[in-house]
């Protein structure tokens, strides 16, 4: 095995098979996201009219507030796309420049969710108060982790395009980072419907 | 500092106490053994850091049939216990310990043992039977296969450090809630089982592409062997299933340390929700362990027919409509919740349902054998002893089905006698046939006949000895998880055949034991020169034994359903061979710890040690970024290479 040649760069036939594995494998990912997130949201139906005599979404929920967040994450889908254009033009400046605005809309919209949550948490509505709130909290946290570690990926992958450019494996990082980006997206209209949109009309 | 974690940790009685030295002393002769032989570095270069998926699935094996010793000594225990503790006498056990103990047996024979035999097989065969060097992703396969031991760790860790859950192997709430188990217990089983799962979710991925995108060139779908299909649904069960024990297992988490309210009974809490979602894992997760057994059955019985499959495509449709039934029949495990009679009866049926395809499978098998030439070798008595017990098990599970029946038998040790009929004689007896059917593959020598069949007839007998009175004793009114009964029930005798029948099971995993010794020093005798030691039909007999490390020094190319057997029938010889240079993955250690770090995250969470839970996340993001910034993951081995090693081995094969 020692005197074995590591070749990385010379046959490139290893590396165009396992550009569709990974991205048939990531969609296979997101699937089972997509169960863990139903789960919540089973659960959130189950327990979102057990306030305890505590306050429900009519009382909690602030619609302008719920509606910026949302206006901020769908543009930062739409500044995904746009890198992911610049990707396929092997524009290196310009993909850094729009993941690097992507980043930032997800900080505000990160910062923006806390903010919500310090608000309720320090009026005396954290997820301890009731089963509707212990529910409110996971579904809502737990796409906010996601998001998190959207955010964490970007640095690594804008760093990794940063110091190698345009490559086959960069640009197929760069593809499931964007999967995911718009995977959570999505995951947050259905939150924006389900939780705050029915949690606040009056039906 | 360390959370709630003090000296009292390690304060036990005298059962455990022997169990802790015996941990202790076994790990101390495992080290002193591997450095006495100066092996340390064989053990980390060849195994701990190798992403060989054959390697990976004898690692599975090994840790799988570790913690089978383990959950039956639960069993002889919980035997020993209720075959004595009647009437004026309670036994040796204290009612606490013996809640751990069956606790343990469950979760630790479930998640450790049959998910340890059945991804070691699907790790060691599936890419062989399709024609593939390798999985799709080799690095996530080493990921998953650490996790599972790191969970493994960490249940066995709760013998040494702290108590184990006495909830149940399912830690139904609220018994499992803070209010009722406030020990360290359930957190042990949470988190065990939260990182064993994540590296089962992340094999289901994994073995999906590799099915449904690495199949060589001419095998399409319905040209796959039988067990690929059932690893297919199976893993297919696994994406759909496992996300959902993921989430289940969390929101108790929350609860029990951010004292958030999903399943308490006061403060808006449902308990009843987490019944159901962990049904909705529970259920399919049963039948994600048969399916590739039932694979195996499929290969084994058709090899020792000398015969084709008999109704392949029935097969495939029964595997998938067993897999789709699956999600919708969980809520048969709690008809006494008091759903009401119309969402019962619509459970029920398709409870009863699912015994059609599952049928299908049995006369399919049957009709295989039917005027086929049988040869009765070790592989095929697990068979033969499957088809007998799983068919009694399963009209067991057909009487179950029926909501009004239900009612009458919920909870008592008819369902454990039925349910342990369908895990032991339908997924254990496969993964024992499958172990016996390929060790060549993998070792080069075949596993000794005699002591196979020794062991083969003391499970079937004493399996049936310890089980048929459970189905009796459970009409009789006899509850499960029982520590105790009055004498006037009458219920010891049958409770001392039950654990005579444990003894014998018990001479039949000493059996086993001594079957891999004695093969390991006969191995000259029963060498397997040939590579195809059963006259076998499929790809992976083939190649030489044991299975040079890229499997397939030339990718195949297959035109039939059994290709092998087409190839030796027409009498073909291979052609010259051409060989090109192979891409192989490198060795690394990051899966390992992933997992290591994972491990310490569990471990701090469970002991509410604050500053080492980032550590262990931290660390695993860490492991993470590393691999991802490494390019340089994989070698090419030259083709005069892959000529060398296939020479020997063929001069092997002539010899």
């Amino acid at each position: 095995m020692t005197e074995l040649v590591a070749v990385s760069t010379v046959h490139h036939d290893a590396h165009h098979q396992a550009a569709p594995k990974a991205l048939f494998g990531f969609w296979v990912y997101l699937m089972t996201d997509c169960v863990l997130f139903a789960t919540l949201f089973a659960t959130y139906a189950v327990l979102h009219n057990n306030v305890n005599g505590g306050p429900g979404g009519r009382e909690l929920f602030s619609m302008p507030f719920v509606l910026t967040e949302t206006l901020i994450l769908l543009t930062s889908s739409f500044t995904t796309g746009l890198a992911m254009l610049a990707a396929h033009r092997n524009a290196k400046k310009q993909v850094l420049i729009w993941f690097g605005v992507t980043a930032l809309l997800g900080i505000a919209f990160l910062t923006l969710e806390l903010t919500e949550f310090r608000h309720l948490v320090v009026e005396g509505n954290s997820w301890r108060r009731s089963g509707f709130l212990s529910a409110f909290f996971t579904l809502v946290g737990t796409h906010g982790l996601h998001i998190a570690t959207g955010l964490v990926w970007m640095v690594v992958a804008g760093a990794q395009v940063a110091r190698q450019g345009i490559t086959s494996a960069t640009l197929r990082r760069l593809k499931l980072l964007s999967l995911f980006w718009h995977f959570l997206d999505l995951v947050w209209i259905f939150i924006f419907t389900i939780v705050y949109l029915m949690g606040t009309l009056p039906l | 500092m360390l959370g709630k974690l003090n000296l009292q940790a390690l304060q036990h009685g005298p059962i455990v106490l022997g169990a802790q030295i015996s941990i202790v002393l076994a790990g101390i002769s495992v080290i002193a053994l591997l450095t006495y032989f100066k092996r340390w570095k064989w053990l980390w270069n060849e195994w701990l850091t190798s992403l060989d998926p054959k390697k990976i699935g004898v690692m599975y094996i090994a840790i799988a049939v570790l913690m089978l010793l383990r959950g039956f000594v639960d069993a002889l225990m919980i035997r020993a216990q209720q075959a004595t503790s009647v009437g004026a006498s309670h036994g040796f056990l204290t009612s606490d310990h013996f809640q751990q103990i069956f606790s343990a047996h469950g979760t630790i024979m479930i998640f450790f043992v049959a998910m340890g035999l059945m991804f070691g097989l699907i790790n060691l065969i599936v890419p062989l039977h399709i024609g593939a060097r390798d999985v799709a992703f080799p690095f996530l396969n080493s990921i998953s296969f650490w996790l599972f031991a790191a969970g493994m760790a960490l249940i066995n860790l709760s013998l040494v450090l702290g108590e184990f859950s006495a909830a149940g192997w399912l830690a139904y709430p609220p018994l499992s809630g803070l209010a009722y188990s406030p020990g360290v217990g359930v957190d042990y089983w949470i988190w065990s089982l939260q990182i064993a799962g994540v590296g089962s979710l992340l094999s289901g991925i994994n073995f999906v592409v590799t099915i449904l995108k690495m199949r060589c060139p001419g095998m399409t779908l319905m040209k796959m062997p039988m067990f690929v299909w059932t690893v297919l649904c199976s893993m297919i069960m696994v994406i759909f299933a496992f996300p959902i024990l993921t989430a289940t297992l969390t929101m108790l988490a929350l609860d029990r340390s951010l004292g958030m309210h999903f399943f308490t009974s006061d403060m808006g809490g449902n308990p009843m929700m987490y019944i159901n979602l962990i049904w909705a894992w529970g259920h399919p997760e049963v039948y994600i362990l048969v399916l590739p057994a039932f694979g195996v059955y499929s290969e084994v019985v058709a090899t020792f027919s000398r015969k084709r499959l008999f109704g392949y495509t029935s097969m495939v449709w029964a595997t998938a409509s067993i897999a789709l039934l699956s999600f919708i029949v969980w809520l048969h495990h709690f008809f006494t919740m008091g759903a009401g009679a119309n969402v019962n009866a619509f459970f029920g049926i398709m409870t009863g349902v699912i015994a059609i395809p599952t049928g299908v499978k049995i006369f399919n098998w049957l009709f295989t054998m039917f005027r086929g030439r049988i040869l009765f070798a070790t592989p095929m008595l697990w068979f033969l002893g499957f088809v007998v017990l799983f068919t009694i098990g399963g009209m067991a599970g057909v009487l179950l089905s029926v909501p009004s029946i239900d009612f009458q038998v919920h909870n008592s040790l008819f369902l454990v006698a039925h349910f342990h009929m369908m895990i032991v004689g339908g997924v254990v007896f496969g993964y024992f046939a499958g172990i016996t059917y390929w060790f060549p593959k993998i070792f080069g020598f075949k596993l000794n006949e005699r002591l196979g069949r020794y062991a083969f007839w003391c499970w079937s007998v004493g399996f049936t000895l310890a089980f048929v009175p459970l189905y009796i004793l459970g009409l009789m009114g006899a509850t499960r998880r029982l520590d105790h009964y009055d004498a006037s029930l009458g219920w010891q005798g049958l409770f001392a055949v039950a654990g005579v029948g444990a003894l014998i099971v018990g001479a039949g995993i000493g059996f086993q034991l001594l079957q891999f010794v004695v093969s390991f020093l006969q191995r000259q005798q029963n060498m397997d020169t040939t590579g195809d030691p059963w006259n076998g039909r499929t790809l992976e007999w083939s190649t030489a034994s044991p299975v040079p490390f890229y499997n397939f020094a030339i990718t195949p190319e297959v035109s039939d359903r059994d290709p092998f057997w087409a190839a030796k029938q027409a009498n073909q010889k291979p052609d010259q061979p051409h060989y090109t240079d192979i891409h192989m993955p490198k060795n690394t250690p990051l899966g390992l710890y992933i997992a290591g770090f994972s491990f310490l995250f569990g471990f701090a969470v469970i002991w509410h040690i604050l500053w080492l839970a980032p550590v262990g996340l931290l660390g695993v993001i860490a492991c993470v970024i590393i691999r991802v910034s490494d390019d340089d993951t994989g070698y090419y081995l030259p083709a005069v290479e892959v000529a060398k090693i296939e020479a020997t081995s063929k001069r092997r094969r002539y010899a």
